[in-house]
């Protein structure tokens, strides 16, 4: 009996030469078994692959007209899948061109603020004390700058070009990442591995670079899925009041925006870019809730 | 006489607290640690009791740098590394390492137990190649009783007694002279307490380690420690051997401390007359005038509150800081049973099953 119980447990210990599974291993496993953030998942894969090789499915270019359809319903003769809008252009091309820019703004801004936000953040909650407070304190005064008057400022000094939406949108985000990042870091600081870090001869900024960011991601990443549809919204209403992206180029925002001008005459024109607007940011809410649930600290750590 | 590797002379910490109301700041001194002095020699243990708050691990910080000492000396082999800067301390923590009390708090969660390990590898010697660094790691895992198979797991998936193991073994990965264990046991069960323990007996035999055992549990302090520093709010009341300070404790704190010790044999520890400290410890914030002790001392007179006792070095070389060490009496009846049911204790601990 004795034999057969060691036998077992040489076995298992053989089975230990497979790698650990991290922390972040587990949460991607939770993550599968919510459904609701699993078909999120394969939304934002669907809608990412579609904005990248819709444009070339489409026989039609997303800025030279059709001139024998202005504003014709979808309709699979012609080829305009979508319809086209008032000046003849292929709204099919166009929802999935403005498809990209709307994520790019998402992805690109959302990383411009993920980079400052954590960098600025994580140095003012480690070192605390007066540098925190001045840190802090600036990220407060640009906080009360109102959002709109920055980028009409941006765009009257610089004239409008895609590239500033991204630096406009990024330098507002970061200051919310700035500070959940700080609040996390100060919990961080005072843990024993961070000591011991120090105890083995570490520099601050190796503390900060090896223990204290990588423990920050996963609150990072749940607020990154949830920046992503702000930021996207934002875009949008940028668009909406003209001060977002430039003809012939393209947004969902611009699209739905010109799509509600012509809501009684051609609502196909707002009902395709607004859906794939919609799905794409209940998409991000619903994985940023999985991400959350599956990162849960409570659960460990 | 062996001459000392760590000696600490007259070393204070103190803590600045600020009150903070926007026009007006007040602060207060806490004087975690207040004028203290010890040895330490090579190869030996040096146990450190106390109560909670009395500055047991502020003293262990400082001595590392960890903390900043206000004033003293904390002299390692011939040389003070309090005036030293951040980055000359650095090097010297190759040398002095921490084991600390929460074994799980102390790991990084996001790491492998082989990059935990490695990381005092990483910062002292940068040149060593990847093969080098594992070979090390696995050779010191096994050294302290963990597979080398485990060598890519993650803390969460050992066990307290097992990350306590990887604390162990990343404080001596680095081959240092003196390593200082804050209350390394007290978060771990008896019976791995009793692993812990011996295991640190062990490399110390080894490797010729200088240990400073931090604890608040007698029994444990006992069983690895060959001298013993008593400390009361920041302050050291008693310094002795092993035996003298169980058998023939001197100062009135140090006879509170052992009275209160459960005797694991209910018979006996029903009968015995238990005389209980009353009170709590008094703020570090406002400590008393003279003797810090007299608030709680059953002994105090009135020349305990105007006058600070000083260390005094008595004939077999210990050292107790009471007034009236030599009138109270030298021995503590309760000590017999005591050494009885504690030699006892520790016995059961050493064979119990490691699995259980």
């Amino acid at each position: 009996m004795n034999e057969v119980v060691r036998d077992a447990f040489e076995q298992a210990l053989d089975t230990r030469r497979i790698k650990g599974r991290s922390l972040y291993v587990d949460a991607w496993h939770r993550l599968l078994k919510n459904r609701a953030a699993v078909a999120a998942l394969i939304i934002l894969g669907v809608m990412i692959m579609l904005v990248i090789v819709g444009p070339m499915l489409s026989q039609w270019d997303h800025e030279i007209p059709d001139w024998d359809n202005y504003s014709t319903p979808p309709s699979l003769e012609t080829g305009h899948v979508f319809g086209t809008d008032a000046l003849g252009r292929d709204l099919f091309a166009r929802t999935m061109i403005g498809g990209r820019i709307s994520l790019l703004v998402g992805l690109v801004a959302t990383l411009v603020s993920l980079v400052i936000g954590i960098s600025y953040g994580a140095v003012a909650g480690y070192f605390g004390g007066r540098v925190d407070n001045l840190m802090m304190r600036s990220v407060d005064a640009i906080y009360a700058m109102p959002f709109m008057f920055f980028v009409i400022l941006l765009m009257v000094i610089f004239g409008r070009n895609i590239f500033l939406i991204f630096v406009a949108i990024g330098a507002i985000n970061w200051l919310d990442m700035a500070r959940i990042v700080r609040g996390q870091t100060l919990s961080l600081k005072n843990k024993d591995f961070v000591e011991a870090a120090r105890a083995c001869g570490a520099t601050e900024f190796q503390i900060i670079r090896r223990h204290i960011v990588p423990n920050l991601l996963g609150v990072v990443v749940v607020y990154v899925t949830l920046t992503i549809p702000q930021v996207i919204l934002v875009e949008s209403f940028l668009s909406f009041l003209g001060l977002g992206v430039q003809e012939p180029l393209t947004s969902w925002g611009a699209l739905v925006n010109e799509g509600a001008q012509e809501l009684e005459t051609a609502p196909w024109s707002l009902l395709f870019p607004a859906g794939f607007l919609a799905a794409t940011l209940f998409a991000f809410n619903f994985l940023g809730d999985g991400l959350r649930d599956a990162l849960d600290p409570k659960d460990r750590l | 006489m062996r001459s000392p590797v760590l000696e600490v002379r007259d070393l204070s910490v103190h803590f600045r607290v600020e009150t903070g109301r926007l026009f007006r700041r007040d602060h207060y001194t806490i004087r975690a640690v207040d004028a203290v002095s010890f040895n330490v020699h090579s190869a030996e243990t040096l146990g450190i009791v106390g109560e909670s708050g009395c500055g047991k691990s502020t003293l262990a910080r400082a001595i590392l740098g960890l903390v900043r000492a206000q004033s003293g000396a904390v002299v390692w082999l011939g040389e003070d590394l309090v005036g030293l800067s951040e980055e000359q301390m650095r090097v010297k923590r190759r040398e002095i390492q921490l084991i600390f009390q929460d074994p799980q708090g102390s790991l990084d969660p996001r790491m492998t137990v082989g990059d935990i390990v490695a990381e005092p590898l990483k910062t002292f010697y940068p040149s060593m190649s990847r093969m080098q660094v594992r070979e090390r790691v696995q050779g010191i895992m096994k050294l302290v009783g963990l597979l080398p198979e485990q060598i890519n797991r993650y803390p969460h998936e050992f066990s307290g007694g097992q990350c306590q193991r990887i604390g162990i073994a990343r404080a001596l990965v680095v081959n240092p002279r003196l390593v200082v264990c804050d209350e390394p046991v007290s978060a771990l069960d008896v019976s791995i307490q009793a692993q812990i323990v011996n295991l640190l007996k062990d490399l110390q035999k080894k490797l010729q380690l200088s240990l400073i055992f931090i604890a608040h549990d007698l029994s444990v302090v006992r069983h690895v420690s060959d001298r013993v520093l008593v400390m009361y709010l920041g302050r050291i009341m008693e310094v002795a051997d092993r035996d003298s300070i169980y058998l023939q404790p001197r100062h009135p704190y140090t006879r509170a401390l052992i009275e209160s010790v459960p005797i694991p044999d209910p018979v006996k520890e029903r009968a015995r007359a238990r005389r209980s400290l009353e009170g709590d410890i008094p703020s570090p914030l406002n400590p008393p005038a003279g003797c810090v002790f007299h608030t709680r001392c059953p002994h105090a007179t009135d020349a305990c509150q105007r006058e600070v006792p000083l260390l005094e070095t008595l004939e077999n070389g210990n050292q107790v800081a009471c007034l009236h060490h030599r009138e109270l009496a030298p021995v503590l009846e309760v000590s017999d049973e005591l050494e009885e049911g504690q030699s006892a204790q520790v016995e059961t601990d050493d064979t119990s099953p490691s699995g259980a």
